[in-house]
Formats: structure tokens, sequence, C-alpha cells
């Protein structure tokens, strides 16, 4: 016997920045990268990458900014043979990780307080929207006159990139979470910290994983951008220095790893996501 | 023994900073619910309370369970005033108000998780009422995965696996449909006639009223105050066909009769309750 109700999990309404992919209510059914598509997408793709190997080999565009596909491969493994891929790769992964990792920490207790405690929020909602609202490039050069030109100030930009998805996305995640099972735990003698821990926690991981998912393509994006403006290593180091030095083939080696590295993070992210949100029953998390 | 002593609450609700709602033609920020009411409970009693929309029923419930404090008037419960949820009370909600993140089971073990029991007994005592409402096999099952009468067991399961000595119910069963909900209410005779916990349960319906209780509160139209006690002297254990009996009828139409006036007076004031309801 399987009952399934025709209601979406109690209460728990997800919020504002993911709106597009996790805001409509779990159902069941096959979400839209199941077996299927990826057939389907496979042919245009396959187009792209072949007017790539053909383009240049019949002039229609000049080989020099723009080497046939085929080249651009063996670009690739001449680099990851050398163990220059690697080596970029690791360091932009890790300025990434630590910025996020520190965003993590301090935005989700922060968003914690600023979703529970009203007089809190009003009082920091607006230095917060006026931060969120400054791009992290334009700080970029006041990160290297306060930090230096070393790790800090990429660490930094990475920070500065993912810490609002993960603050505004864990207020809302606070702020939804259902009054009446804030009741219910309290009829139940549920203390403090046992409903931030057992109940308000919980109830907004859905909200705040879904920041989380934004968070971490943004610290990327960012490391990159700010690798291509002041560094000496990281993937977007390589990508500028290679266009630099007119190593073409390297630029696109690059560039390809970047979107190889985006999209096995976001599928990750995607499939982290499901695994956290299981009890919602089958929610239809695209991957975009 | 009174084992619940409800003496003079009085609550009335302060509206939000510039709302304002008409009560009995004038405006005011200020809603009187309950004006005065004194109500004994026995131990092991099984009381339901009727009465109109907006007659604080279950404002009530909330002040008995420590989850709203009253403006005037106390509570007590085996002589100790209320002032916070007691852990000998157990609540049980018209929405189930299940963690939709945890099992069936797991929902259980919350209401012992937070009193404090080992892990072990825990998982046992949840089993135990889990099967005393027939959900064996459905230990792992997630709330949007049951059935409205299956959460409501398990929500109810949890309310009596920490061995309340009082159990607050409202509306249990009203959103259920009316075969899940007559057989819930058999269920939920059955283990209570085990058990001897004492209940506090909110209703709308007088067949439900009369069926499940001992005796019968009648509250007013708003400000609500208790108008009756009716005391239902059908035998137990009762059954389902007790409903067609000359007796129920009776007990029927004398409900129906306190509750008619007070209807009546309730349906002026049917715009009002949105302001203060949470």
């Amino acid at each position: 016997m399987a009952y399934i109700s025709e209601k979406p999990g109690i209460g728990v309404r997800l919020p504002s920045i993911a709106a597009g992919s996790a805001t409509r209510p779990a159902r069941k059914h096959k979400t839209a990268r199941g077996d299927g598509t990826f057939s389907y997408g496979l042919p245009l793709l396959m187009l792209f990458f072949l007017l790539w190997e053909i383009a240049p080999r019949l002039g229609w565009l000049n080989p020099i900014f723009f080497p046939p596909l085929s080249d651009v491969c063996r670009s690739w493994f001449g680099l990851a043979e050398s163990g220059v891929l690697a080596k970029h790769i690791g360091i932009s992964l890790q300025r990434a990780a630590i910025g996020f990792g520190l965003a993590t920490i301090v935005a989700v207790p922060l968003g914690f307080l600023m979703g529970r405690y009203s007089l809190f929020e009003k009082i920091s909602d607006l230095l917060v929207q006026t931060l969120r609202n400054t791009s992290q490039f334009a700080l970029l050069p006041v990160f290297i006159l306060l930090l230096g030109i070393g790790e800090a100030s990429k660490i930094a930009i990475t920070f500065y990139s993912s810490v609002f998805f993960l603050l505004v996305n864990t207020i809302s995640g606070v702020k939804a979470v259902d009054p009446l099972l804030l009741k219910a735990a309290r009829s139940m003698g549920t203390s403090d910290v046992d409903l931030f821990r057992k109940v308000i926690l919980p109830a907004s991981i859905p909200s705040i994983v879904a920041g989380a998912r934004l968070a971490v393509k943004s610290s990327i994006f960012a490391v990159i951008g700010a690798e291509m403006l002041a560094a000496k290593s990281g993937l977007g180091y390589l990508i500028q220095q290679s266009q630099l030095m007119m190593e073409t083939g390297d630029m696109y080696a690059g560039i390809l790893t970047m979107t190889l590295i985006g999209l096995i993070v976001n599928y990750l992210l995607v499939w982290f996501e499901r695994w956290a949100t299981s009890w919602k029953g089958q929610s239809d998390t695209s991957p975009h | 023994m009174d084992r619940i002593v409800v003496s003079g609450i009085r609550k009335t609700f302060q509206l939000k900073p510039g709302q304002y709602v008409t009560v009995d033609g004038e405006e005011t920020d200020r809603v009187t619910v309950l004006d005065g009411v004194d109500l004994n409970i026995r131990k092991g009693e099984f009381i339901t309370l009727v009465g109109p929309s907006g007659s604080g029923k279950s404002v009530l419930l909330d002040i008995i369970g420590g989850l709203t404090q009253a403006s005037k008037g106390i509570v007590q419960l085996d002589g100790t005033t209320i002032t916070r949820p007691d852990p000998k009370t157990g609540y049980v909600f018209q929405q189930y108000a299940l963690f939709p993140w945890r099992t069936a089971l797991s929902n259980i073990e919350y209401a012992l998780e937070v009193r404090g029991v080992p892990k072990r007994e825990r998982t046992d005592r949840a089993r135990y009422f889990l099967a005393l409402f027939g959900l064996s096999g459905f230990e792992d099952r997630y709330p949007n995965q049951l059935s409205g009468g299956m959460q409501q067991r398990v929500a109810i399961a949890r309310a009596l696996a920490s061995n309340p000595e009082v159990l607050l119910m409202d509306e249990p069963f009203a959103a259920l449909d009316a075969q899940t909900r007559e057989i819930l209410q058999s269920e939920l005779l059955k283990i209570w006639e085990k058990i001897n916990t004492t209940v506090i349960f909110v209703t709308h319906s007088i067949d439900e009223a009369i069926y499940l209780a001992d005796r019968i509160v009648v509250m007013t139209a708003r400000p609500g105050t208790v108008k009756e006690i009716i005391d239902i002297d059908l035998p137990r254990p009762r059954d389902g066909d007790i409903r067609s009996s000359t007796e129920f009828n009776a007990h029927r139409a004398r409900v129906w009769k306190a509750l008619r006036d007070e209807v009546n007076k309730a349906q002026k004031d049917w715009a009002l309750s949105p302001a203060y309801a949470n």
C-alpha cells in the first residue's frame, strides 16, 4: 500500500533566490534531466563541436585566434600531462572552497538571527542590502589595497560573492518555517536550543542548500575573475596569460576546463540538494 | 479529584499597531475572546468542547496547554499553575503538525527526544505506539507518503508516546473525510479506555462531541464563556451504532438547543476572527 498525499510537504515553503527551480511544489514525476533529455540535447552539442572543428580548418575563422577543437584538445592533454593544469585547478578550487566555507560559517548563523529576530533584521537589513548590491569585482581593488595581492584578497572576493546568496536564503528559509511546527515543538516542551537545532534548521535546509548552490557557482566565477585581474596562479590566470602569450590552444583548454568544472560542481550540488531534501518527495530540481 | 481547574480565564488580543476591527459597532484594536471561563475537569475524564466559531475554544486549549498566556485568571494542573507547556501534557493539532523531514517513527521519537529519554527506549516506545495505531510497517515513511488519516494517527501517537496525563486535541479529525473520521474516533476511544488519560477535545461536530465525551462543554459566542455543561451518560465501551440510538438523538437535540442561539449570535462576528487567529 502506498499512500501519496496530494498536499506538498507541510509548511515548507521555499523562498526567493532559487525561485525558478525550488519553489514549485514537490511532485512525483520524472525530472527534466531524466534519461530522455540528454540524448535529445546531444546532437546539437555535437554540431557545435563539429562547427568548432571545421570552421577554422575551412578558413571561416582565423585559426590563430580560434584553433580547431582537436588542437585545443591536444593543448589540454599537454597541460594535463605536464601537471600544470592540475596545479591551477587545485589553486582555483581551493580559493573558491575557502571563500565559500567562510561564507557559510558567517551567513548561516547570521541568517538565523536575522530570520528569527525581527529587530535584528530591521537593524541590519539596510546595510546588508547595500553591501549585497555592490559588485564584488568593483571591490577587488579595495580588497587588494586592504589585504595585499596574495591569497587573502582572492579569498575575500569569493567570500563576498557567495555570502549573500547564503544569507538571503537562510533568512527566507528561517522565516518560512511553518508556525504550526514551531507551536507543536513548543507544546512538547522543546527548549530554545533544540528549537533551532531540531526544527528551524532542518526546516530551512532546502532553502539554505538552494542558496549554497548559487553561492558555490558564484564563488567559482568570482575566483576566475579575480585570477584574471590579479594573480600569478589559478585557472583564471592560465586563461588570461595564454591569451597574452597568444597560446590560444591553452587559452581555450583553460576555458573548457572551467566549463567542465562548472558542470560537474553543478550536478554534484543538484545531487546533494536532492539528497538533503529527499523527505519532500521527488522535488523538481533542474540543474540550471 | 480534579485534574485541571480553570478559573476566571479571560483573554484579550491586542491587534498589531494600525489594525482595527469593528466589534459590536465600535472600532477597536482589542478583541476579547474569552470572558471568564470556569471549568473543573476530573482525572481521566473525556471532555469535548463545542461552540460557535470565534468562541475561543482553541484559545482556551492553548492556555491550558501553556502555549498562550491568559490575560486574567489561572489554569491549574494537579494544583500547579500553568505558565508554559507542561511535560505532562500532549497536544494534537488539526493539521497534524508532523515534521516533514522526519519519518513516522522519528516523529514520534521527537516527543521523547526533547524530554531526554534514552535512544533505545525512545525507539521501543515509538514502535509500540505506531503498532497501537496499526501503523507497523510504516516506520520509515515520511509524512508526505502517508494519507491524512495515517498522519493524524502518527500525530496522536506522538502526543501519547510521552504518557501524558492530559491530552489536548484541537479539532483533530476536522480535516479528514467522514469515514476516516469515524474510524479514528473509535480508535481513539479504544486507546483512551486503555490508558485513561484526561482528554480535552475541541470539535465543531455535535455527533463527534456526543460520541466521545463524558461531558460536553458548550461555549457561548464571543466573548466565550461556559454556557452549559452536558453530561453524556451513554454506556462505554461505545460502538458506532450508538449514534442511531434514541438516547443519542436526545443528546443531539439538547446540545443543538444549547448551541443554536450562540451560533446565530456568532454569525455577525464572522469577519472578526481572522484578525486574531494565527
